[in-house]
This record gives C-alpha cells, sequence and structure tokens, in this order.
C-alpha cells in the first residue's frame, strides 16, 4: 500500500537487512519486538503444557514426544523432579520478562505511542534499536541456559536465596540474562518518557493524549525505578555465587547433611524485598499497557466519549505511585512482624481503589452505547470480567489473616494468572486484531478470529478457575507430583480437566498463528482508517511510511470525539480542524 | 539517518527547557540513583543484623581513599572547565580539560587497584566477611562507572570531536551530557567514602 502514497521526508535506500533486521524506525522495532515477544509467549507456553502432564498423570511416561527427551530431564519420558522445577522457573521469566513485557511496552509502546503523539520517531532511534538487541541477546542467553549441565534456572522466577545461591549453574546464567533484559527496559523506558515529554505533535497538550500514551508513561517510569533494585540484587546474588560472598546465606548454613564453608552473616530475606521491590511494580507495568489497549478499542467501538477520561489519568498516575509502597504483601510469611505487615497491608488495600476506579470507568462507558461487535472488542470485553476476578481474588491475599492460609497455594497462582493471562494476554490479543490493518493494510479474518476467541476463552477458565478450588483446598504450588500429599488427592481430579484445558488452549493458538500469516497474504484490503477512530495513528497512510505522517500533524481535539451531536459523522479525528 | 525527523536535538523544547538527550541522561541519572540505593539500603540491612561489623578506618586505607577523593573532585572541576571552555568558543583549552578528566579518572583507578591489591596480598577478599564483600561489590560498581566515563569522555576527545565542526550546539550538549553522568559518578563515591572508610 505504501507506494500509493508519496511522502516528502528524505528516502535513503536501504537493503533489506538495515530495513528489516538494524532498523531505527519505530515501526520495524516495534514489529521486531511484538514478533519475539509472540514467539517465546508460545515456548514459555509448551514449557508449561509439558509441566501440566505431570500433574495430570504423575510419573506416567508422556507419550508420542516423550521419547525426544533426554535421561537428564524426562527418562523414559517421566518427568524429573529437577527438570519440572526448571520448567517452572523458565516458564515464569520467559512469560513475564521475555513475553508480556516486550509485546506490551516494547511492541505495541514502540508501535503506537509515536503515531499517537503525532510524532516521526521515538527520541532516540538508535538507542532504540539498542534495546531490542539487549532483549534478543537476554532472550538468547535465557535458551542457552538449557544446555548447561544441571538446565536452566530451578529455583523458580522469583530465586529465591538460600536456594537460588547453592543452584546449579544454570542460575548464574538467568542471572546474566536479567542483566540484559533490565538494560533493555532501562533503555526502552528513557526513550519512552523523552518521546512523550519532547516530541507531541502541535496542540496535543497532555490531558489530549490518548489513554494508552497516559499508561505507557507511567509503565515507563515504574520501567525505569524499579528494576535498578533488581539489578542490584542480581549483582549481588551473582557476587554470592561467584565471588563466595554471602550476602543472602545466613550463618549456619547446612547442605545436604552438609555445612557450608562460608562467612555467613547474610540476610536472605533482603532478596525478598529487593526483588518484590521490582516485581510488584513490575505487576502494573504487565497491567497497565494491557489497559491502556483496552480502553482505545472499548471507547473505539462504543462510539462514545471515554468516561471520566481526567479520573481515569488521575488513578493510573496515583496507581504508579503506590504500586512503589505495597511490595511486602508478597512477604506476609516471612516473620517480618505485624507493624510491617499492617503497613502493607493497608497501602495494599489502598492501591486496589484506583484499579476499581479504572474498571468502573470501563465498564461505565458501555452504558447505554450501541456496541460494535468486533472481533478485537471480543477480547477487550471479555478483559473486562477477567481482570475484574484476578484483581478481586487478591483481596484475600493482600489481608495478611486470610494470606496466612492462601500463602504459596495454588490460589495464588489463579490469582495472578486471571490478571495476566485472560487479563492481559486477552488485552494484547484485542490490540493485536485491532492494530493489525494499520501495521499491514489488511484485515484479519474474523471467523478464525472468533473461534480462537471463543475457544480460548473456554479454555482459559477451564484452566484458571480450577486453581481457586485446589488454593482452598491447600494444594501448594510448584509441587512435581501433586498426589504426593492426602488433602492434594482429592482435587487430583481437577488437574486432569485443567491440563486438558490447556492442551486445548495451546492448539487454539494454532488458529491465532495461522491468521496472522494468512492475512499477510489473503486478508481483505483496508483503507487507513477501517475503524473510524479519532486518534492520530488512523490519519497517517497505511502502513505508516518512515517518518510517519504525509506532514506534521496539529491536533485540535481530544482523543475521543465519538457521537458528536449535530456532526455528521459520529467520530471527528483529532487533526480535524473546527 | 532520522536525525531530520526528529526535534530538539540541538535546541531546547520551549516549554521543558531541555534537550531530549538531557531530559533523557537525567532519567537515567534517576535510575541510576535507584541501583545505588538499593545497594546502600542492602548495605544498612546487612550490617543492623550483623553480630560484629568491622570499623572501616581500622581496616581500609584512609589517606589513599582521601587522595581519592580529591582527584575526583578535581576530575569534575577540570570536566565542567571542558564544557565551559566549549561555551566559551575555545576548542583547544576543552581538549586539555576533558583530557585532564581523562587522565585523572585513570589515576583514580590506579590508586584503587593498588588498593584492592594491597587486601589481596592480605588474603581479604570479597568472601572474607559481608563487610569485604560490600566493599568490593560497592567500589568495584563504583569503578565500572568510572570505566564507563572513560569510554564515554574518550569517544567525545578523539572521534566525537568531529561534531564540533558541523554542530557546536549539539556537540556541547553531549558534553555537558557526559558531564552530568561524571558529577553523578563522582557524587556516588562521596557517599561511598565516608560510608565504607569512616563509619
Amino acid at each position: 500500500m505504501s507506494q500509493n502514497h508519496n511522502h516528502p521526508t528524505e528516502h535513503h535506500e536501504l537493503n533489506w537487512i538495515q530495513k528489516y533486521v538494524f532498523s531505527v524506525d519505530h515501526k520495524v522495532i516495534g514489529i521486531q519486538y511484538a514478533l519475539t515477544g509472540l514467539t517465546f509467549l508460545f515456548f514459555g507456553f509448551c514449557l508449561m503444557m509439558l509441566m501440566r502432564w505431570q500433574l495430570a498423570f504423575p510419573g506416567e511416561p508422556l507419550p508420542l514426544i516423550g521419547k525426544l527427551f533426554s535421561d537428564t530431564t524426562m527418562p523414559g519420558g517421566v518427568m524429573l523432579p529437577e527438570f519440572y522445577n526448571s520448567l517452572g522457573a523458565m516458564h515464569g521469566t520467559i512469560m513475564v520478562f521475555l513475553g508480556v513485557v516486550p509485546l506490551a511496552v516494547g511492541g505495541f509502546g514502540n508501535y503506537l505511542v509515536p503515531l499517537q503523539i503525532g510524532a516521526a520517531d521515538m527520541a532516540f532511534p538508535k538507542l532504540n534499536a539498542a534495546s531490542y538487541w539487549s532483549y534478543f541477546m537476554g532472550g538468547v542467553i535465557m535458551l542457552i541456559s538449557f544446555f548447561v549441565p544441571g538446565g536452566p534456572a530451578n529455583s523458580g522466577w522469583t530465586s529465591y536465596p538460600p536456594l537460588s545461591d547453592i543452584a546449579s549453574t544454570g542460575q548464574t546464567v538467568w542471572l546474566l540474562g536479567m542483566v540484559f533484559l533490565i538494560t533493555s527496559s532501562l533503555l526502552g523506558s528513557v526513550n519512552f518518557i523523552v518521546t512523550i515529554v519532547q516530541m507531541r505533535a502541535k496542540g496535543l497538550s497532555f490531558f489530549r493524549m490518548p489513554f494508552f500514551v497516559w499508561a505507557q508513561f507511567v509503565t515507563s517510569f515504574l520501567l525505569l525505578l524499579a528494576f535498578p533494585p533488581l539489578e542490584a540484587a542480581a549483582v549481588l546474588q551473582l557476587m554470592d555465587r561467584v565471588a563466595g560472598t554471602s550476602f543472602f546465606l545466613p550463618s549456619g548454613l547446612v547442605v545436604s547433611g552438609n555445612p557450608l564453608t562460608i562467612a555467613g552473616g547474610g540476610n536472605p530475606v533482603l532478596w525478598q524485598h529487593l526483588f518484590w521491590f521490582l516485581a510488584h511494580p513490575e505487576v502494573y507495568v504487565l497491567i497497565l499497557p494491557a489497559i491502556g489497549i483496552v480502553t482505545e478499542i472499548i471507547v473505539n467501538n462504543t462510539r462514545k466519549p471515554l468516561y471520566g477520561y481526567k479520573t481515569l489519568v488521575y488513578s493510573v498516575l496515583f496507581l504508579g505511585f503506590m504500586s512503589f509502597v505495597v511490595w511486602a504483601h508478597h512477604m506476609f510469611m516471612t516473620g517480618m512482624g505485624t507493624t510491617m505487615s499492617s503497613f502493607f497491608q493497608a497501602t495494599t488495600m489502598i492501591i486496589s481503589i484506583p484499579s476499581v476506579v479504572i474498571l468502573t470507568c470501563l465498564i461505565i462507558t458501555l452504558w447505554g452505547a450501541s456496541i460494535r461487535f468486533t472481533l478485537p472488542m471480543h477480547f477487550a470485553l471479555a478483559f473486562l470480567p477477567m481482570f475484574a476476578i484476578g484483581g478481586l481474588t487478591g483481596l484475600p491475599l493482600g489481608l495478611t489473616t486470610s494470606d496466612i492460609h492462601l500463602h504459596d497455594t495454588y490460589y495464588v497462582i489463579g490469582h495472578f494468572h486471571y490478571v495476566v493471562a485472560p487479563g492481559t494476554l486477552f488485552a494484547l490479543f484485542a490490540g493485536i486484531y485491532h492494530w493489525y490493518p494499520k501495521a499491514t493494510g489488511r484485515m484479519m479474518n474474523t471467523l478464525l478470529g472468533k473461534l480462537h476467541f471463543w475457544i480460548s476463552f473456554l479454555a482459559i477458565n477451564g484452566i484458571f478457575m480450577p486453581m481457586f478450588i485446589q488454593g482452598i483446598a491447600g494444594v501448594s504450588r510448584r509441587l512435581h507430583t501433586p498426589t504426593m500429599y492426602a488433602h492434594a488427592q482429592a482435587v487430583q481430579g481437577t488437574n486432569v480437566f485443567m491440563s486438558c484445558s490447556a492442551w486445548i488452549l495451546g492448539l487454539a493458538q494454532l488458529l491465532f498463528i495461522v491468521n496472522f500469516f494468512m492475512s499477510l497474504k489473503n486478508g481483505k484490503k483496508t483503507n487507513d482508517n477501517p475503524w473510524n477512530g479519532t486518534t492520530l495513528e488512523w490519519s497517517t497512510p497505511t502502513p505508516p511510511p518512515h517518518g510517519n505522517f504525509t506532514k506534521p500533524p496539529i491536533v485540535y481535539r481530544g482523543p475521543y470525539e465519538y457521537s458528536v451531536p449535530g456532526h455528521a459523522t459520529d467520530f471527528i479525528p483529532q487533526v480535524q480542524p473546527n | 539517518m532520522s536525525s531530520a525527523l526528529i526535534p530538539y536535538i540541538d535546541e531546547p523544547h520551549p516549554v521543558t527547557g531541555v534537550t531530549n538527550s538531557k531530559l533523557g541522561v537525567w532519567l537515567f541519572l534517576a535510575s541510576e540513583v535507584m541501583l545505588f540505593g538499593a545497594l546502600f539500603s542492602s548495605y544498612i540491612i546487612l550490617r543492623v543484623g550483623a553480630v560484629t561489623w568491622p570499623h572501616g578506618s581500622a581496616i581500609l586505607n584512609v589517606p589513599l581513599a582521601t587522595l581519592n577523593t580529591m582527584v575526583l573532585i578535581t576530575s569534575s572541576v577540570t570536566m565542567v572547565m571542558s564544557w565551559a571552555s566549549l561555551k566559551m568558543n575555545k576548542f583547544g583549552k576543552f581538549r586539555f580539560y576533558l583530557g585532564s578528566t581523562i587522565f585523572l579518572a585513570f589515576v583514580f583507578l590506579v590508586v584503587k587497584a593498588f588498593e584492592y591489591g594491597a587486601k589481596f596480598e592480605h588474603h581479604h577478599f570479597p568472601s572474607t566477611d559481608n563487610f569485604y564483600g560490600l566493599y568490593f561489590t560497592l567500589t568495584g560498581l563504583h569503578g565500572l562507572h568510572i570505566l564507563g566515563g572513560i569510554v564515554v569522555n574518550l569517544y567525545l576527545l578523539f572521534p566525537g570531536s568531529k561534531l564540533w565542526k558541523t554542530n557546536p550546539e549539539q556537540f556541547a550538549g553531549r558534553v555537558e551530557c557526559a558531564g552530568l553522568y561524571w558529577h553523578f559518578v563522582d557524587l556516588v563515591w562521596i557517599f561511598l567514602f565516608p560510608v565504607l572508610y569512616l563509619l
């Protein structure tokens, strides 16, 4: 399509590698991020599908593909506990740091933020490319760790010491990989903030920015300020493992009957503080871009102004700030004392308020609208109840008393997966279906998309809903053989159901993959603004050329002027003068 | 390549009053504050939890560290002078002052290397106890930051200075950003010195 539009920006002839591999164009980098992120998401999910076999049928050999695994992982197709631990740790790491965040922030953020603020590119294009390649290196290092002696990291994605300090080589490789990923997100977040502050189009004041840009803005601050403490923690743990320090190792530690020859005097809980100081804001890094995407899609498909735009903005700012003072609600069971616990319990209850405000605004936006049930709208609407279930099930975990029973059970797993899987991931799918026509000039197939939606929606609830039942029954997380406890045997039947749901979910993603690639060639061609959107990205040629806009855009109005009374169309683009 | 498309590279934004790079460096420094903040917090937590904690001045070399403090503060002054020389359009002086900054940074690292060597000779390693562990980790990380500053300043002194001929404003901006970073590295040492050597 691009050859139909001549754009005046300077044009250099680039070869294929310069244009699509070592590109500095924010759109290409965004697509690189998105494709790499999607690949890692599927890979991380495959690890989980393997684990689900062991959980459903403990100790039975995996049929068909079981023989492909080595004797150190699955001899005769039966999964070893060590391998199960590795898969669990790497599933978490890959999904969070290599899948969701790169797709949501690196992919959608890079592609859309400059378009939505009317900029030609990000403020630092080369830094942007460096950010992607740093992420890519981090991913490669994580994959390499599968081939070191002892397998990849096996101390959980949280890498709690002392276990992680004395774990096999994979943990060191994990720490090195994390350093690359942290560097990547640091470079990215600096770039986003500078771009949003400095490069908004003429007339685009802060309160005329689409809500998605606000979400990315707050997310960038969380990445910028929360990741360095994890970097500090990673450095300290690396010193523990490589230089023999005892930052996280207490005195008198005995491993397999042998006392460790270390200086001691360290504090394992220190790691937890540093880790959760990152990892709680990280939860909001996972969810805020998703809320931004869902907001854009819901407003566009209700054909109504967004209810409470400023309320949403203030809520997301408050949410971002509060996310720095709730981290120790992950640590009620460490014996840090009731004073600390009460403080973090109070802040945790407070942070739920802006989340509820945001969700309420989105639901009220639906009220009285004649909703267009487009394909992305299916996923966006499903996001609302799924995120609500995820959020509300968090309350009993944030209260110290009920947390005693639920801590480290499957209830926790169900809670955060509801936020991140049918929550964030559905929002990301919605975003892909919504902006695919802008990036490629073609629509994705609606029938395949709806099949993908309905099967995924049912299957994903089939996986995570029973986790609440298991958790309340007291089943611990990270159990290689769930049947080893009598109380877990009572709910073993749910494991079979959940595993079957997981495999169906895996198959349903094939529909998405087929749709994604088929539509590149066979999708219905679209115009520049197929959804009749108002924000700036719909005013560019399709796909946007290098430099994005044919002439520098001027913004005359707020982001969501839908169904303005007395106007000929039901939408007024931000670039349309009065 | 895309530079023609991106505004505020060499002139400040009329509203925020800063160039893109200057805002970027300040944000980067904010993240650096969080990095060292986390490490200093770890120091506090490990120290208050320890049964015994050595007195830094008894086992570390305070005179050498004082010398290094002087060296680093002087290098910060020469860093400002190099930027000011550019602003006064005196390129020769700029080269002298930036060269001095790099030289002083090397002096700092050499002194540090002698300190490390003396510790290793007496069989004091990071694994000796958590005091030495923190000492080596914190000063090592700070040393890496010094090394990063040397690389940036060497770039600005030699290949990067070609920009002075084509876009002096942008070049002065780059030197200013490198200076902001350099002052931060200096500031970290101002905190490290009393925390490790005196308290």
